[in-house]
This record gives C-alpha cells, sequence and structure tokens, in this order.
C-alpha cells in the first residue's frame, strides 16, 4: 500500500467486509479506507459488487460479516438514516428522487433532514417548512454547486436525465456531507454535463472523504488518488492509478476490455 | 416555493373559493335547515374531521389504514365509561382522556404496524382494528354487541352543548380548528418529510430522516384527531356500539377521502359530506315495483365509487380544479 494512506486521516474504513446472498459472495472479504481530500475511486466489471459495496457502507444493507467504522464509530449494522446523520452522503446510481415535488423542494427536503425537529414535538408541526432561513441557506449552496440554479422550479420528474444525476448530487451535498459514496455520477451524461461533473467533484475533494464507482475510465484516471478494482466481489488491486494501470493481473481481468469498451460506447 | 401538485397541496384558487363558500354554507345551514338536517349535517361535519384525520396517513403519508375506525370507536367508548349515569362529565376532563386514549392506542398499535409497507400496512391496521372490535364486541363489561347509552352531553360550562344549535357550531369549530391545523401541519417540516416519505420512502432514510418515528408520530397524531371525532359522534348520538369501530366505518372512511380527493385535508371534508349525503339519497331511493331500490344502496354506492375512480381518479377536488382551473393544476403533470 503506498504511503499517502499514512499521511491523511482516514474517516471511513471497511475491514473483511462481506455480503452474501444466498450462495453468492456479492462482496468477498472488502477492505478499504476512504481519506480526506482524495478521491478513492471503485471500478470493475458489472456485477464485481461495486453498488452492493456502497449499500453496506451506506446502511442500505447489512453485511454479513466485517466491520464499517465511519469517523471514529464503529458504524456495522448501523440503519441508514443514522450513517447519515454522522455525515456520510450517498448518491444513487438508480436515479433516487423525489420525482413529482419541484428541483428545490427536493434540495430543501434533503438540507431540512440537518435540522429536523422531533416528529412528536407539537411545536415543529406548526413552523413552516418555507421559512427555515438556516434550510434555504444549506438548500440554496447546494442547488448552486450542483449548477441546477435555472431549474430550481422545474418538476424534478420531468428533468432530463443529466439533471436529474445533478439533481442527485444537490440533494447529496445539501446534507453536508464529510463522507461523499457516488454510484456511477457520471452514468448516461452528455460530454459537457460530465466535464462539468468533472470540475465540481475536483472542486469538492478538498473538503471530503469520497469514494466513486464509476465506468468512466478518462474520468477516474483524471480524478481518483486511489484505485481500487473489483472482479466477482473480490478486490484484485488496490492502490495509485499509475501503479494499477501497470498490474498485469488487472490489465488481463478488467482495464483492456473496459477502455476498449468505453471508447466505444462513445463513438 | 410551490411544489408540482399531485395531491392538489396547494389548493388551487377555484378550490379556495369552493372551500369558503362551503364553509359560509354550513354556518348558516342552522338557520335554514330542519332540526333533522341539521343533526345529519353534525354527523357529516364529525365524519369529516374523521376522513381528514385518515387523509393524514392515506393522502399525505400514504399509509393507507383499514382499521382507522378503532380509534374513532375507542374515544366514543371512553366518553361513554367517564360519563357518569345522573350528571353530566366536564368537557375540560373527559375530551382530553378520550383523545389521548385514541391516541395512546394508536402510539401502541402505531409502533407495532407503521414498520410495514404496502399490503401488509392494510392488513395488520385491519387485524388490530377487528381486535379491538371484538373485544368489545365480545365482552358484555365493555357493552357488548348492544354497546352503550350516554345520558348526557359533556358539559362545558358556558357553553350549552345540550342545545342542538350550540352542539352544532361547536362541532363546526372543530372542523375548522382541525383543518386550519393539519394545513398548517402540511407544509411545517413535519408535513414535508411525511410528503416525503410518500413519495420515496426509501430516499428519506438516506438523507437521514428517521421515518419510522415519523410514520409513527402520524399515526398517533391520526389517532387522536379520530379519537375527537369519535368524542363528538358519542356525544351528539348519546350512544356507542361496536360498529363505530367497525370495518364498515374504516372502509367508509378510506371512501370519502377518495371522493373527495387525496391529500390535502380539503378533499377529505368534501368527500365526507358528499358520502354521507350520497347515502342518504341512495337509501332513500323510490322502489321499483318489487325491487327494494334503496335497500341496496351498498352497490349504488360501490358503482358510484367505481365510476369515480374511472373518471375522476383526484376526487371531487380534481374535478372542480380541472372545471374551473386555477394555478395549481396546470403545474402538476407527474405520476408516481
Amino acid at each position: 500500500m503506498s504511503d499517502h494512506s499514512m499521511q491523511r486521516q482516514s474517516l471511513m474504513s471497511a475491514r473483511g467486509l462481506t455480503k452474501r446472498f444466498g450462495g453468492l459472495a456479492a462482496v468477498n472479504d472488502v477492505s478499504l479506507d476512504l481519506w480526506l481530500g482524495h478521491i478513492h475511486a471503485v471500478i470493475g466489471p458489472n456485477g464485481a459488487g461495486k453498488s452492493t459495496l456502497t449499500n453496506l457502507l451506506s446502511g442500505d444493507l447489512p453485511p454479513t460479516s466485517g466491520t464499517i467504522t465511519l469517523d471514529g464509530h464503529n458504524i456495522t449494522g448501523w440503519t441508514p438514516e443514522k450513517i447519515s446523520g454522522h455525515r456520510l452522503g450517498r448518491s444513487y446510481q438508480k436515479t433516487n428522487i423525489f420525482t413529482t415535488f419541484s428541483v428545490w423542494d427536493n434540495v430543501r427536503l434533503a438540507a431540512q433532514s440537518r435540522v429536523q425537529p422531533s416528529p412528536f414535538n407539537p411545536l415543529g408541526w406548526f413552523r413552516s417548512a418555507a421559512k427555515m432561513t438556516a434550510v434555504n441557506q444549506r438548500a440554496e449552496r447546494a442547488i448552486e454547486l450542483a449548477g441546477l440554479q435555472n431549474r430550481r422550479h422545474a418538476m424534478a420528474g420531468a428533468t432530463s436525465h443529466g439533471e436529474q444525476r445533478q439533481l442527485e448530487i444537490a440533494m447529496t451535498l445539501a446534507t453536508e456531507p464529510l463522507v461523499l459514496l457516488l454510484d456511477e455520477p457520471l452514468a448516461g451524461m452528455g460530454q459537457a454535463e460530465a466535464e462539468s461533473m468533472v470540475q465540481l467533484l475536483l472542486r469538492l475533494k478538498k473538503d471530503h472523504a469520497m469514494m466513486l464507482v464509476e465506468h468512466d475510465i478518462d474520468a477516474i484516471f483524471t480524478l481518483a488518488d486511489h484505485l481500487t478494482v473489483m472482479v466477482n466481489g473480490q478486490v484484485i488491486a488496490s492502490d495509485v492509478p499509475a501503479v494499477v494501470r501497470a498490474d498485469a493481473g488487472v490489465q488481463a481481468a478488467y482495464l483492456g476490455e473496459e477502455t476498449h469498451a468505453t471508447v466505444g460506447e462513445e463513438h | 416555493m410551490s411544489t408540482p401538485q399531485i395531491h392538489l397541496e396547494t389548493l388551487p384558487r377555484s378550490i379556495q373559493l369552493v372551500m369558503t363558500l362551503g364553509f359560509l354554507a354550513l354556518a348558516a345551514f342552522p338557520f335554514v335547515g330542519s332540526d333533522f338536517y341539521s343533526a345529519m349535517v353534525v354527523r357529516m361535519m364529525i365524519l369529516a374531521i374523521f376522513a381528514m384525520s385518515l387523509d393524514l396517513l392515506q393522502g399525505v403519508t400514504g399509509l393507507v389504514s383499514l382499521g382507522h375506525a378503532a380509534y374513532f370507536g375507542l374515544a366514543g367508548y371512553v366518553l361513554a365509561f367517564i360519563t357518569p349515569q345522573n350528571e353530566a362529565i366536564s368537557l375540560y376532563t373527559s375530551l382530553p382522556l378520550a383523545v389521548g386514549g385514541a391516541a395512546l392506542a394508536a402510539l401502541v398499535i402505531g409502533f407495532l404496524v407503521v414498520r410495514t409497507h404496502g399490503i401488509y400496512f392494510i392488513m395488520v391496521t385491519m387485524a388490530f382494528a377487528q381486535m379491538v372490535f371484538f373485544i368489545f364486541f365480545d365482552n358484555k363489561a365493555l357493552g357488548g354487541s348492544d354497546g352503550l347509552f350516554l345520558n348526557f352531553r359533556p358539559d362545558a360550562g358556558v357553553i350549552d352543548l345540550e342545545n342542538k344549535q350550540v352542539f352544532y357550531y361547536f362541532t363546526l369549530g372543530c372542523l375548522l380548528a382541525v383543518y386550519g391545523f393539519l394545513r398548517r401541519l402540511l407544509w411545517s417540516p413535519f408535513g414535508r418529510a411525511l410528503s416525503g416519505i410518500r413519495v420515496n420512502e426509501h430516499r428519506m432514510r438516506a438523507l437521514g430522516f428517521n421515518t419510522f418515528s415519523h410514520k409513527l408520530a402520524a399515526f398517533t397524531l391520526a389517532g387522536a384527531l379520530a379519537g375527537l371525532a369519535g368524542y363528538l359522534w358519542a356525544a351528539q348520538s348519546g350512544f356507542v356500539n361496536p360498529e363505530l369501530m367497525g370495518f364498515h366505518m374504516s372502509a367508509h372512511a378510506i371512501m370519502m377521502v377518495i371522493l373527495g380527493g387525496m391529500g390535502n385535508f380539503a378533499g377529505a371534508i368534501v368527500g365526507a359530506l358528499s358520502f354521507e349525503y350520497l347515502l342518504h339519497i341512495f337509501k332513500d331511493l323510490p322502489d321499483v315495483g318489487e325491487f327494494k331500490t334503496g335497500k341496496h344502496w351498498q352497490m349504488w354506492m360501490g358503482l358510484f365509487i367505481v365510476a369515480l375512480i374511472i373518471f375522476a381518479p383526484k376526487g371531487i377536488l380534481g374535478v372542480i380544479s380541472r372545471t374551473f382551473g386555477g394555478s395549481a393544476e396546470r403545474k402538476e403533470s407527474g405520476h408516481e
């Protein structure tokens, strides 16, 4: 393992993480770290277990075995809402938004999660959600970061695919996470949209510990500080991108064909 | 900043106008209507409160409860139990006890049922309501199948609830207060979170919302408001029986909410009043030869509801806003 792991603070780590669905080990003995100021990219062919890994880290799925720590807490087995409260934010590979709400209301609701009063507190029943200034400011910031200023009033379900991907990110950012798990944020985006997303991720990198699941090899080599390659639920390589790229095993198993496939898709 | 309104959360002007005129008509009714019809309108208003309480679950949160009458009936029974034989009980002690009792039952049952989703939620809410029904139905000490009588209406000090007119306006006041409260709640952070749970509960959890406690709070509050309605019902009719918490009562409330239009509380009021009025009409249909048309009111009601769902899935409010327009309807192009 390269030395950057020594210098940086690991905000999130997984050790020996395994998830079995019946006889199939979708994620098999995976260990990884996410460092503040680093983008840790995870790549692998379809079915390699990348999304399952994301779901394990975010609490959407309980692991079969292994431990996960987040900012010093052992969060193994915690609910997604509790993990989110400890400043982990995630986006989804398959867009997961409030389709019948406006773009603004999607992001505002996400921002509201940080100050949500107890639902049993009657005083909270009489407040106006739209007048929560701090929430509005946080939502506004996220909207601007994701570049959705002009689409505030559009209904989320009626926006373009690329805009919905931006909205995914805006909602995640509105919860002001320290750790970001982004599941294929570039999937299905046009070239200009993808470029601005890459720029956004570079800007976010400084203040976040980020895991980036992505298929776009060019974006990964632009963004990633650390690269983990998964095949059949297992990590076959994990190091700085240049070292991984040169790894003969990775080339054989994955990188070569995937690079061709990506180029092929683009033309 | 308004939300596109699949559920007409922001009421279009046409509906606001209808509601205002409707409330004025309700306020004027005792001056023009007979005692018989005034009593009928009181029952309608009580059921409107009941329907609104269900709408908080069904239309706002997306939880279809088929056992909501349990909390309505329980509060009525609480009032019947604590009302002495020979004198009235104070409204100020009996109302909190009855509403609190219904809320407590909803909290306990809700704790068990709001973990479930979809069809399972429907089934377990119904199962618990049936349990409550049979506890009262099978126990002579609890009134059994005959129910219990109340000899006095609650004593509210200067407000003389034994007076029919006063009771009418007291009920109308409760209706307005509950409506105003729930409309306010709809736009509170709690209301927005419930709306989010209806649309996408999974994402709500990923955003950090404890959806379990939100749903439980909604279930408890809905139970409490159903309890208020049940309390008024028992006070007005002077009589409670297990039918109040029965399956039909729960099912009727669901139909009222659908009939009026879900998720905005105005629809629940319109639906409850229309449902009861239609019931009255269908039961009074003239006989055609040997065929007792009125006896088969449930069939006419069933056909009517089916036709409504096919031709006006957003209920009467949907028809009004489509016919007369208003700002909210145009924005609506989404689907869930």
